[in-house]
């Protein structure tokens, strides 16, 4: 059988403002049915590259396919097939929940019926119903990212773009928004979506890339990125007397490897009970200690000797 | 075309919420100021010179008014309702991520705006058919004229709210472009009345010529070559509009 074509396929793609470069030639492919992520701190390039793959941001130069197409010369017939959620609500705050997705299929030629048909029931998909007649403005953060994401899917979109659809929301808003992301991936659609939270990636991403002042600096799964990048597991140390002499090298022997955070060590091993044990033998008396599984926040602390969120 | 429809289609699911109040206004206002300026004042000024150009205050004013009612209107249309699409509601940033272009964009706005227009001028039309000023079926391409004209100022000025970080300009904007013209462009008195470099000033704006040919055709009185001029100063001014909006928006959109 044919492999099917990717359904983005990006080659030393570029963006540049002027002189600075926002985006330096990545390469990367979206399978469909994928969950796409890009992860990176604020800056890193990755709403220049989502703003490229919606075809509202001409590529400075290298090649960007989307659905087989190119954005510069087909992108209306592009825009047609894809859904966008931005990274700030463009919801008009002048209509109301159930008119702003109607208005939106509109846009996207569908008749008036067909429109309130496909309204109604992203409404209940997110749901939203109950509020369909109320104004916009007072709802809630998450049911405006819910509606927002309702609206990129009035069209059925074959790939949904999500710029940081959680940013900014409580925790049970998050994972509302998970699961229905997670439904719609069940139902086939391509998800590729930018975000700076670890666990957002691990939770919705198939493959991923760790995106770092305009270039991408590593590829592959959540787990093979830890796998390749940090040790089985950490414990995190925090000393009451900070940084006592020679403190950091010492440590350092009793595992694998060590990041030194303004607050806290970060000791890499693959035991982490083990590891502890081993610092209490050698007579440091942390003031506590944690022992976790790598995240991938690990990984981009290794890759780029930072933390994602500051 | 479709596109730039929808984009129609949205302004007028908006002024659905609020159309009752803007009809409101635009039916009192040219009352009043017919009533204030072209009775109450108008009756010293035809008892003081006879009229103004051969015709009664009232006359002579309404037309004037009609075409500085277009430009107002234009006016408010194309700046803050432009600049919360653009920036504060960025309600154009939800359009493009649909088959929407800027071009679609650019012309629904300006099908809106036309459409508007078109309601402002058809009740102050109505009005002046209150006041018994138009004298002719004819009278009545006075207000297409009028329309033409607040086109001619939504263009340009549509692109220079594309342009814009804030509102602050448009102030300026108000203050110093659209009163000195709705004072000085002819509405009130003839611009045979302003000192030689003010007219010529006067003669480079849309506004001048708008008045000239909404006066000419209510009071059915067109000069052949002047008309021509006048409607080609107007098209001048929206064609240009046009393609300077088309430029700012996609800077601004499209980046």
């Amino acid at each position: 059988m044919e492999p099917r074509p990717p359904l983005i396929l990006a080659r030393n793609l570029t963006k540049r403002f002027g002189d600075f470069s926002a985006v330096s030639g990545i390469d990367f492919e979206v399978a469909q049915g994928e969950a796409f992520g890009f992860l990176g701190p604020n800056g890193a390039g990755k709403t220049s590259t989502m703003r490229m793959i919606g075809c509202v941001s001409p590529v400075s130069s290298g090649t960007l396919r989307i659905l087989g197409k190119d954005p510069a010369t087909h992108g209306a017939q592009i825009r047609a097939r894809i859904g966008v959620v931005p990274q700030a609500d463009t919801l008009d705050m002048e209509l109301t929940v159930r008119e702003n997705l109607i208005i939106y299929g509109r846009y996207f030629d569908l008749t008036y019926t067909e429109a309130a048909r496909r309204a109604d029931e992203l409404l209940e998909f997110v749901q939203l119903g109950e509020r369909a007649r109320d104004q916009v403005e007072p709802l809630s953060g998450g049911m405006k990212r819910r509606l927002t994401i309702a609206r990129a899917l009035i069209n059925e979109p074959a790939l949904l773009l999500l710029d940081e659809p959680t940013t900014g929301l409580d925790p049970q808003a998050r994972h509302l928004l998970w699961d229905r992301l997670y439904r719609l991936k069940q139902g086939g659609v391509t998800l590729v979506l930018t975000t700076h939270y670890m666990d957002e990636a691990e939770q919705l991403c198939d493959r991923l890339v760790v995106m770092d002042q305009s270039r991408i600096v590593a590829v592959g799964s959540p787990r093979d990125l830890i796998d390749r990048y940090a040790t089985k597991e950490v414990l995190e140390l925090r000393f009451a007397d900070g940084n006592e002499e020679g403190l950091a090298g010492r440590l350092e022997r009793l595992g694998d490897r060590l990041e030194a955070l303004p607050d806290r060590y970060l000791l890499y091993t693959d035991d982490g009970d083990e590891a502890h044990a081993a610092v209490v033998r050698a007579g440091f008396h942390p003031e506590s200690t944690l022992v976790r599984r790598s995240t991938l926040e690990d990984v981009f602390l290794r890759l780029t000797g930072r933390t994602l969120v500051e | 075309m479709s596109a730039a429809l929808r984009v129609f289609e949205h302004n007028f699911l908006v002024y659905r919420r609020s159309w009752r109040g803007s009809v409101m206004v635009s039916f009192i206002s040219p009352l009043l100021f017919l009533t204030a300026m072209g009775i109450g004042l108008g009756s010293l000024v035809n008892r003081g010179g006879g009229g103004v150009a051969g015709l009664p205050y009232l006359d002579f004013l309404a037309p004037g008014l009609l075409a500085t009612t277009a430009m107002q209107t234009a006016t408010i249309e194309a700046t803050y309702p432009i600049m919360a699409k653009v920036y504060w509601e960025k309600t154009y940033e939800g359009m493009l991520a649909t088959p929407i272009r800027v071009r679609d964009l650019l012309a629904g706005e300006m099908l809106w705006i036309m459409a508007r227009l078109l309601l402002v001028e058809l009740l102050f039309f109505a009005v002046m058919l209150i006041f018994r000023i138009p004298r002719s079926l004819e009278s009545a391409l006075s207000i297409i004229a009028a329309v033409l004209t607040g086109l001619a100022f939504a263009t340009p000025i549509l692109a220079f709210s594309a342009a814009q970080k804030n509102a602050s300009g448009f102030a300026v904007l108000q203050r110093f472009v659209i009163m000195p013209l709705f004072l000085f462009g002819g509405a009130f008195f003839p611009l045979s009345r302003l000192p030689g470099p003010l007219q010529a000033v006067a003669w480079l704006t849309p506004i001048s010529h708008g008045v000239q040919l909404t006066r000419g055709l209510t009071v059915g009185h067109l000069d052949a070559g002047a008309t021509e001029t006048d409607l080609a100063v107007v098209l001048v001014y929206l064609v240009g509009g046009l393609v300077a909006a088309t430029f700012t928006l996609r800077r601004r959109l499209v980046n």
